[in-house]
């Protein structure tokens, strides 16, 4: 447990400060808020920094969940901690509304959908009667247990940190896992982690949904410390706040969301305590100077700091190596039977005018590696997309051991056993070489994220890690298995996406330009590779420009050219057809 | 019914005006400029300002953001510093808002032709905004979105408070642009809100025929696309992100200075105002100015119509249109892959 050991530390100083003496009470106060704005930017982290879900509304959430306390215990006389669930039902309730019809937002319109119902929901609490319009509600009981009433700030202080503590360590697990994986692919686009089963738009949820549950707890927090709850603190500039500590700390780890809460905060009070002294009562100064200095903190440390703390550390946290003895189920495999494994008939693919893919007809046996080559533009990727469900078909049938998958959902045909690499490399850059190839093993895993968050996922996250490890040796990047993915040259990083495809454990590798970028030598480990996977009972289908390579690998050759099949056969046979001659040197040759 | 209808036009006017320069702005340097709304009030408050005969705080911080502009210059060339670099940066950033605050003090007079002052606010505002781009944004350019949105953020707070030290909480209004009125049926039509219309229209034209005709604006235009590529052709993208700032400014001030008239505008109007202009901005989708223009016609018909019927919601209303809108947009436009941070 020795990556627990800092956690474990910094609880217990936390734990100590109330209790030292001559700590000026107004420091707990600071110290309160920043666990409190630590919680929403942990959400953000999250939704922001992993997921790339850029949101300016948490602080409305803060709001459903405030409001929710509010109302329970003045009007209706619940007891606090019975509306601690209700608090995080209502936020988790509202983010579900406003998830599903903001998350299946792309690219920029999603952050700016969140300002906009940020705002909306805003002047929606300043104006509703029963919230008490712009006044709010007052006299919130405090939290008590039994007959102790937290009254005052150096009590609550004990609450709020457990919360960020426990928030923090969760967080973390559910990062370190399946469904982490899954939410860290997010931000590379999704076609990616469809490619291996991962439900995007669920995924998108479920961070979106989490964050809001955090900026909830807050808000419940924030209103049994403050004793009330009124709607300035749920605003526009509280939602870009807690963006900024988000990005300020660091947007894609847990502990910069902390850091930079604490960052904000401090900075805030200072400015607002000192400069009047400095400049005389010029009143808003804190906010010109609070301003600047964000741009100045951007300028010098554009990815927060965090990262740019953890830079300087002498210690690199360590990861305890995968134990690769666990065995994975594997997918069962029919005898062989007659029919192909895959078959495709007349395939086609129309963008506007341009026919990518016209009427291909070809089919790959069991245990067969088939060679899809031509000039470029001839429809080769398209091919691919359209065996792997990320492109839709115009015409024509595909399927694979007799089940139809055109026009199925990538999620769909990678569960038939047809795993795939990319022309153009997709993994996540700063996720090590083990975690991708991990995101191979999605379907093959069942953890989800409440297991995760609570390390029941521990025995089944083990297994998947352990076949990951398996196939990044299997494919001879044993010694790189630790480091980033982003840090390795282009052409290992193919490697590593075949490694990841084979995690799927396929009955069809689908390879687009696996050899580019390679040397020699490592094509020609590559090349014993795919053989030995073809007599392990794999088949493999493979975009190549090589000649070398295919002519020498491929059982068989199928020859695009402007969408269309112009000729299909033995290597020997392709190597001497007129029309596959004449498609790669011209008509004169 | 109808005097809402143009009223709501009239306002939609001005957001089409300030979701043009957002559109532009974002296309060009990949910065939703949140402090646009600070250049309206720039542009309204320093002419009401120069209107009394007094000279705006926002001419002296033009020259201060010069100092910094011109330090950032000789520091980012610090290694190949030669005398004619050193002379244009001199030139751009500390002469031209030099010479801006001493005709400002030169024409400053209650008397001064109200067109002196205008061209003087305009001016006075562009400065600021070139001036913007080169401390705030030019250093980041390379970074995400994410960042230079918080960066944005960070720059409208400091302007928004400088906008307070400048002009103070109390609301100003200024002169209007032309007294004369028109009546048509029922309609009257001040000269001001004809003045509105028509240079929102002459805008939309001149940025159409801008980036559809000339050489600099589909210099803008690829550099929107891809500023790697732009630059291997040859095209100065850190030049295209100024004039993106030049214009936005302009077009902010511009705004201020046509709603001044018939407002008051106080120190953070220009905030809410800018974020109007925003949703315009957002349901034309960020790409394209005719739908971002029809869009902010859109926009000021419903707050128009919500603040007669539901005054108390109207901000609530306007701030949920958009939430529709964009379903149905990326219902109509599937995600696309997105290979950048």
């Amino acid at each position: 447990m020795k990556q627990r050991t800092p956690l474990v530390i910094f609880a217990l100083v936390m734990a100590a400060i109330p209790f030292i003496p001559g700590v000026p009470p107004f420091w707990i106060v600071l110290l309160n808020n920043i666990g409190l704005a630590a919680l929403v930017a942990m959400g953000l982290v999250l939704l922001t920094g992993v997921g790339g879900l850029t949101s300016f509304g948490q602080a409305a959430f803060c709001g459903f969940g405030a409001y929710t306390t509010a109302v329970l215990t003045t009007a209706y006389g619940f007891s606090p901690w019975l509306t601690l669930p209700l608090s995080l039902l209502v936020s988790g309730i509202a983010a579900v509304l406003l998830g599903i019809v903001t998350v299946r937002l792309s690219g920029h319109y999603l952050p700016l959908g969140t300002i906009a119902w940020g705002i909306g929901l805003f002047y929606l609490f300043s104006k509703l009667e029963f919230l008490g319009r712009n006044d709010g509600i007052s006299g919130i009981p405090p939290l008590s247990i039994g007959s102790f009433k937290m009254l005052d700030p150096g009590t609550i202080y004990f609450a709020i940190w457990i919360a960020v503590l426990v928030s923090a360590l969760l967080t973390m697990n559910l990062l370190d896992s399946r469904t982490g994986r899954a939410i860290r692919a997010l931000r590379r686009g999704h076609v990616a982690g469809e490619a291996f089963g991962v439900q995007t738009p669920r995924a998108k949820l479920l961070v979106f949904i989490y964050a809001a549950v955090l900026a909830g707890l807050s808000g419940w927090l924030y209103a049994h410390f403050q004793r009330a709850a009124n709607p300035t603190p749920f605003g526009a500039q509280a939602g870009i706040e807690y963006l900024f500590i988000a990005v300020v700390g660091g947007a894609g780890y847990v502990w910069g969301a902390v850091l930079g809460a604490g960052i904000v905060v401090i900075l805030k009070e200072i400015l607002q305590s000192y400069l009047p002294y400095i400049f005389g009562g010029q009143s808003q100064l804190e906010t010109i100077v609070f301003g600047i200095l964000l741009v100045v903190l951007l300028q010098l440390a554009p990815t927060g700091v965090w990262p740019w703390l953890m830079a300087r550390l002498p210690i690199k946290p360590g990861r305890k190596a995968p134990d690769t003895s666990l065995p994975l189920a594997k997918r069962e495999r029919a005898p062989a039977s007659a029919a192909a494994l895959l078959q495709i008939e007349k395939a086609r693919k129309q963008f506007g005018g341009v026919i990518a893919v016209n009427d291909v007809s070809f089919d790959v046996e069991a245990r067969e590696i088939v060679a899809l080559i031509g000039p470029n533009g001839a429809g080769k990727s398209t091919t691919f997309n359209l065996i792997t469900g990320v492109l839709t078909t115009t015409g024509g049938t595909i399927s694979v051991l007799g089940h139809k998958v055109d026009n199925a959902p990538p999620q769909e045909v990678v569960k038939l056993g047809v795993s795939r690499t990319f022309q153009h490399v997709k993994l996540v850059p700063d996720m090590t070489v083990l975690e991708n190839v991990a995101i191979g093993a999605h379907l093959r895993g069942s953890s989800g994220a409440i297991s995760s968050m609570f390390r029941f996922d521990r025995a089944d996250e083990a297994r998947l890690l352990a076949e990951a490890a398996r196939q990044i040796e299997r494919v001879g990047l044993g010694d790189q298995i630790d480091q980033l993915a982003g840090s390795l040259s282009l052409g290992q990083q193919r490697i590593v996406e075949i490694a990841r495809a084979l995690c799927v454990d396929p009955l069809l590798l689908l390879l687009d330009e696996p050899a580019a970028g390679l040397r020699h030598m490592e094509k020609q480990r590559l090349a014993a590779l795919l053989r030995q996977l073809r007599d392990g009972g794999m088949s493999v289908l493979l975009v190549e420009h090589d000649m070398g390579f295919v002519m020498d690998l491929a059982d068989r050759v199928v020859v695009l050219d402007f969408g269309t099949k112009i000729a299909e056969g033995t290597p020997a046979v392709i190597k001497t057809n007129p029309d596959v001659i004449k498609a790669y040197l011209g008509a004169t040759a | 019914m109808l005097f809402l209808l143009q009223d709501g036009i009239t306002n939609g006017a001005i957001y089409a005006l300030l979701g043009l320069a957002l559109v532009l702005v974002f296309a060009v340097t990949r910065v939703i400029l949140i402090p646009q709304g600070e250049f309206v009030t720039y542009g309204a408050l320093s002419y009401a300002v120069l209107a009394t005969g007094k000279v705006p705080g926002t001419a002296w911080l033009a020259i201060a953001m010069g100092v910094a502009a011109f330090a950032l210059d000789l520091f980012a060339a610090r290694r190949s510093l030669r005398l004619r670099n050193i002379l244009r940066s001199l030139a751009l950033n500390i002469v031209l808002p030099a010479a801006i605050l001493a005709l400002t003090y030169a024409f400053a007079s209650p008397t001064t032709p109200m067109a002196v002052n205008i061209a003087l606010s305009l001016l006075i505002v562009a400065a600021i905004g070139l001036f913007l781009y080169r401390i705030a944004f030019q250093p980041l350019a390379h970074t995400s979105v994410l960042v230079l949105l918080i960066a944005s953020v960070g720059c409208h707070l400091a302007l928004q408070g400088l906008g307070l030290v400048f002009f103070g909480a109390e609301g100003l209004r200024g002169p209007a642009l032309s007294n004369a009125a028109l009546t048509i049926g029922p309609l009257r039509f001040t000269g001001q809100s004809l003045a509105v219309y028509g240079l929102t229209i002459a805008f939309i034209v001149a940025l159409w025929l801008f980036f559809g005709f000339t050489l600099m604006g589909k210099a803008l235009r690829a550099t929107a696309v891809n500023r790697l590529g732009a630059r291997l052709v040859g095209i100065r993208t850190t030049l295209s992100g100024q004039i993106a700032f030049l214009l936005a400014s302009l077009i902010g001030a511009i705004s201020g200075i046509l709603i001044v008239p018939i407002t008051t505008l106080y120190y953070d109007t220009g905030f809410l105002i800018g974020l109007k202009g925003f949703i315009a901005a957002i349901i034309g989708g960020l790409v394209s100015y005719p739908l971002t223009a029809v869009a902010a016609l859109l926009v000021g018909s419903v707050e128009a119509f919500s603040s007669f019927y539901a005054s108390n919601f109207k901000e609530v209303i306007v701030f949920t249109l958009i939430l529709p809108v964009l379903v149905l947009r990326s219902l109509a436009a599937p995600a696309v892959e997105e290979e950048k941070d």
